[in-house]
Formats: structure tokens, sequence, C-alpha cells
């Protein structure tokens, strides 16, 4: 955005920026808050204030074109009969038909079945189209259960047991009316056109004790066949990832702040959570310490956009990750081809975020039949599964880089931080120093 | 009639004999169920099966076409998710009956606790006693019964269930409110009666629905979100 106005003698104010401002004066006019998509846009620590260290004489690095590095990775081998194997450890996180136009899932279907990965149901149940297009379905069991229903429980290949999102943790989903068409009304039981609320809390048990029983039924009604995820937004992570492996995850799904959202109040994504890079080490160590590091595998999410982060978030124990917004954007979400449809509706290609409008000239965040008639499953399945292989092969270039035959054989040793806060929050020395603050020099 | 004892046989193997797709036995019984968890889960067959005793979480959770009835008390959350099929307690709920189901019938003898029929999503209920409080919290559509009372906030945040109590109801919630009780809803009522197999009169229950005044985001409901 450019300026409009320069005068050096104008003084901006650093507390009552250009956009506090117009929220304020938002405020005033609608006396609603504000709600939109995405995830967090307020600067936090994250992957860029990281850096890896190359291997050099200390350390003895791989071909980088020629000797394997692997990047297979197993999902569920703590009880389920049949753990899921990904071929990269990118996966896609879950995000509701609904939210997301049919054709959108179904790219998002095609894209990651093409490079041997796992795509993720969202709130509103499991649609045939993504069902169809997805090799390996993780299906999501949400406070709201719409859409829940056991014969679409026995067809997925894991299940992701939600308790929380990165965007806003301790809050339930939202889709305005815009976005209930028939269709989506009727997956979810629910009158057309109202503006639906999600509970932010299960139904049927209320802490960790309960959820253990209730994981133990889902077990039951699968017959121990497929892999039960248990998915957090970032906040007491230490904590809440020791009491999702007690209640019996396989699986650990951590969303940080960053992590995006079809539609919540800002202030939510805003000001609610940690930031991902900060919330790995705390669930690593939860893990360790449990003596189940690598047999309950964990995914991470939240502000994952190309295969450095990728690395980064391995390096700190993660199992593989999940992108949501950055599968979108893949598809075609924000793209300059639609400078002048953005801009007619308030937006600019690139800032783009009122998922819940539906009115997403791209054709992915939206129900309306004629938008996402633009979007082509298989074309935008295409983009996206070429995005999943440039990830996949950065992450191995910096893996080989160190010396590493796989992907997980990445660790906290091979970073140092660019800055305090990085090096406290991600617990890895400040790079050309041995500090790690916090911790003994 | 096929037996399962409990206290030797294991849950396990219980479960995956009433999952498997060929069952040549339509009835069966459970004894000594001894308050265990889970307990004919995902049942998908038109399976008539007795439990002789209290059950506890989950009891017949997503239950799919069976008959079960439960000769106790139930655990949180009996019936959950349920699609179809009829379950009938002989005794107290707990916690969470009937939450978000979807279709079938559920019959609970004696009182239900805190929030039946929780995001009940098609299903019918029917309560001989009374319920607890935040019943049918967020319920989208199918019939509560309440033969006894009703705890605070009944209904509140409801789309549309249709609720019927017959005694005093200690609360409505937000956007629920008392409706008209016309002939149509005499008649759905008695129907309700007749198959959980009580004759009480429907003309002397009142009926509790969605004002619908929170269906959209309005500034003038900004005290109610």
């Amino acid at each position: 955005m450019t300026d409009t106005v320069f005068n050096p003698a104008l003084r901006e104010s650093a507390t009552f920026g250009r956009d506090v401002i117009a929220e304020i004066q938002r405020a005033a006019d609608t006396g609603i808050y504000d709600i939109r998509g995405w995830g967090a846009k307020r600067k936090v620590p994250h992957f860029d204030d990281l850096l890896f260290l190359g291997a050099s004489m200390s350390r003895y690095p791989l071909e980088g074109y020629r000797e394997k590095c692997g990047t297979e990775v197993t999902l569920g081998t703590r009880y389920a009969k049949k753990p899921i194997v990904i071929d990269t450890p990118v996966t896609i996180a879950g995000m509701s038909f609904g939210a997301l136009s049919a054709q959108a899932k179904e790219a998002l279907g095609r894209g990651a079945s093409e490079v041997g990965t796992s795509t993720t149901t969202g709130d509103g149940g499991m649609t045939a189209e993504e069902r169809g297009q997805s090799s390996k379905l993780v299906y999501q069991y949400l406070p709201s259960r719409y859409g829940m229903n056991p014969d679409d429980l026995r067809k997925a290949d894991a299940i992701e047991v939600v308790l929380g999102q990165g965007a806003k943790p301790g809050g339930g989903g939202m889709l305005l009316g815009q976005k209930i068409s028939d269709r989506v009304a009727a997956m979810r039981t629910l009158p057309k056109g109202i503006d639906q609320r999600s509970a932010c809390r299960h139904p049927d048990w209320t802490g960790p004790d309960d959820l253990a029983i209730k994981i133990a039924e889902l077990r039951e009604i699968t017959d121990w066949q497929v892999p039960i995820y248990i998915k957090v937004g970032a906040t007491r992570t230490y904590y809440d990832v020791k009491l999702a492996v007690k209640a019996g995850a396989d699986v650990v799904v951590l969303d940080g702040m960053q992590g995006g959202t079809a539609a919540t109040q800002d202030v939510f994504i805003e000001h609610v959570g940690i930031p991902t890079m900060a919330a790995i080490p705390q669930a690593t160590q939860a893990l360790q310490e449990m003596g189940v590091h690598r047999e309950v595998q964990l995914i991470v999410s939240g502000g994952i956009r190309n295969g450095a982060d990728v690395a980064k978030a391995i390096a700190l124990g993660a199992d593989a990750v999940a992108i949501g917004t950055a599968a979108l954007i893949a598809l075609g979400d924000n793209h300059p081809r639609f400078e002048e449809e953005y801009r007619k509706i308030g937006s600019a290609a690139g800032f783009y975020d009122d998922f819940q409008e539906g009115k997403c000239p791209a054709g992915i965040s939206t129900q309306d039949p004629a938008l996402s008639q633009r979007l082509d499953p298989v074309a935008a399945g295409k983009r996206l599964a070429n995005y999943l292989r440039v990830m996949t092969l950065e992450a191995q270039t910096l893996a080989r880089a160190c010396g590493k035959s796989h992907l997980h054989n990445l660790e906290p040793e091979d970073l140092v931080a660019l800055n305090v806060e990085a090096a406290a929050m991600a617990r890895v020395p400040l790079a050309g120093t041995n500090w790690v603050p916090g911790q003994a020099y | 009639m096929t037996t399962y004892d409990l206290s030797t046989d294991s849950l396990r193997a219980l479960n995956q004999a009433l999952h498997e797709e060929e069952i040549s036995a339509r009835e069966w019984r459970i004894t000594h169920p001894d308050g265990a968890h889970n307990i004919a889960c995902g049942v998908n067959d038109a399976l008539c099966i007795d439990i002789d005793g209290h059950v506890g979480y989950y009891c017949a959770g997503m239950n799919q076409k069976a008959q079960i009835t439960i000769h106790g008390n139930a655990g949180v959350g009996v019936a959950e998710n349920m699609m179809s099929g009829c379950v009938r307690i002989k005794g107290d709920a707990s916690q969470s009956a009937g939450a978000t189901a979807h279709g079938g019938l559920l019959v609970i003898e004696g009182n239900a606790s805190a929030r039946c029929g929780i995001s009940m999503k098609g299903v019918d209920i029917v309560v001989k006693g009374n319920i607890g409080p935040m019943s049918a919290f967020m319920g989208q559509a199918g019939n509560l019964v309440v033969c006894g009372d009703a705890g605070e906030a009944l209904g509140d945040s409801l789309y549309e269930v249709h609720i019927y109590v017959k005694g005093e109801v200690a609360s409505l919630g937000a956007d629920c409110v008392q409706k008209e009780m016309r002939q149509e809803h005499v008649d759905e009522l008695a129907q309700l009666l007749s198959r959980a197999g009580l004759d009480d009169d429907p003309a002397s229950f009142k009926r509790y629905g969605s004002a619908r005044e929170l269906y959209n985001f309005k500034v003038d409901n900004a005290t109610a979100y």
C-alpha cells in the first residue's frame, strides 16, 4: 500500500497507528468485533530467526544430489493396527468444506495424494470429493460434531480429536451465513443462512481422564485400526502434550498462533496462543520426559511456508508438519491475477483475509457456485503437488548440508538463533556463542 | 441368544463380535457390565442387546439400527451420536445423554443429568423423570420430551429442536422461549410418548423452542453473545 499523503512533518503514532485508528473507527461504526480469516499478522519470533549450521570440518555433509536423504514418516505406531505412512513430512491441515469450496477440498486431496501425503477434513464432515481424491484422509472429530457419523469414521485413515487450533485456542469455529449454502446446511443439520457458531468444548467429555475414555470409544468403534491424533492450539504446550499422551494419543498435532482459520475474531487471532517456534521445544521436552518421543509422533503447524521451516521444525523435534494457509496460496489464493476483483471487494492480492464473506475471487474460500467454478481442482491440485515437492526438496537440501541421511536426523544441535528471543524460545544457542538463554553458560 | 459375561470376557472381544459383518445371532445378553465403559458402541446392525446392570461412559455410542436396553444406570454420554435404532435405560442417565445424536430413539426411564441432548441433531429423546441443567444446549434438530422437571438454562442457544416439558422449568437459556402448543405438536408428542411406551397426557405438556433471534449476528444482541 502506498501513502496518499506524504509530509515529513506529519508524525504517525506508534501506539495509534493507521491500522489501529481504522479499527477503532470500524468498531464505532458497526458495534461488533472484527471477524476475519488467515492467521496472526503481527510479527512474532519465527523460524526465520533460526539458521542451520552446515557441515564443514567438524561435520560431514552428504552429496547434495546423489546421496539418499529419507523423507518418509510413519504416523500412529503407538496403538493403531494400520499406521499411516506418508512420503513427505508435509501434510495438509484440517480445513472444512463450508469454509472452503468443494473444488478446493478436492484440489487439496489431489495435490496431497500426488506426493503421497495426507489431507484432513474439518468442521462439517467428510465430503465425497475429498474422500475420493485423498489417498490418506484424516477425519477430524470436533466439538460441534457437525456431520460426524460412524460410516465416515470407518472410512478414515486416521481420526484427529480437535481440542483447539492455533488461531483461536479456547474458541470454537465460526461460519457466517453467507457460506451456509443448502449443501453445507444439510451436512451440518443447520438452517440455511444462519451465522454458525461451533462449540469450543466437546459436549460429552470435560478433562483428560474423560478424553482417555472417549479415545478408547473411538478405538472400539473402529476396532483399533486407525491412528488417533489429538490436536491442540499452542498455549500451555508442555502440559497439554503430556495430557494428550496420557489420554492415549498416537499423534499430537500442535498448532502455533500463526496457524490460520476461516473466520474468527481478529482480537482472538492476534492475542491468544504462543508462536509455533516457542511451542515445539515444550512439546519435545514433554514427549522426551515421557519416553515417547518419535513413538508418539508430533505434527507441527502454524506458519510453515517452505522447506527451511519444515527442516527447522523437525530439527526442534517434530516428526512432520501441516500446512493450511500456504496450501491455499499454492492453490491460487491471493494470486495477483485476481487483483482487480480483490480491489472491488476492498482488498488486494496479498492482503485478502475476509474468508468469512464467501466472496473469494479465486473460488477457494467460498460457497458461491459461480466463484467456486473458477477453481479447476486438477490444475490447482497440480500446483499444490509442485509446491509440496519444492518444500520437500528444500528440506532435503538443508538436511544433507548438515550431513543427515533422513530429515528426522536433524536435531537442535544443527541450529543457532539470530536473536535472544529466538534463542530462548527455540532453546538453541545465540549465533556465534554457546549461550542458550535460561541454561547454564 | 448369545451371552457375553464381562466378568470373564473382554470388552474388546464383545465389541469386535458386535461389529462383524455377518452376525447370525440376533439377540445378545451382556452380563456383569459393572460400570465398564464403551459397551456396545459402534454397532451397525439391527441386533437386540440387553445389558444386565450399570454401564459406564459412552454405552451404545454411535449406535446404528440396534435395540439396546440397559437394565441399570448409564454413565456419561450414553447413546452419544446415535444415528438410528433405540436405546432404553431402565435407570438414570448421567451427563450428556444422547449428545450430538442424529437419529433413533433414546428413552430414559429414570432421570437424566446435565446437558441431556446437548447439540442433538435429529434424535428423539424421551425422559420419564427430570433432566439437569443446560439440556438441549445448541440443539439442532429432533425432539426432547421431559415428563418431569427441567433444570436451568434449558435449550440455551437452541436451533430447531422441539422441547416438551410436563413439569417445571427452572429457567430457559438464551434464545429459548415457550411456544404455542398447537394440534400438530400434540400429535407429534403423542406419537413420541407412544413410541417410548408412556401414557402421559400430551395436553399436559408445554412446548419450548428457539426464538431464532440469535441466528445471525446483530449488534442489538451483543449482550447475548
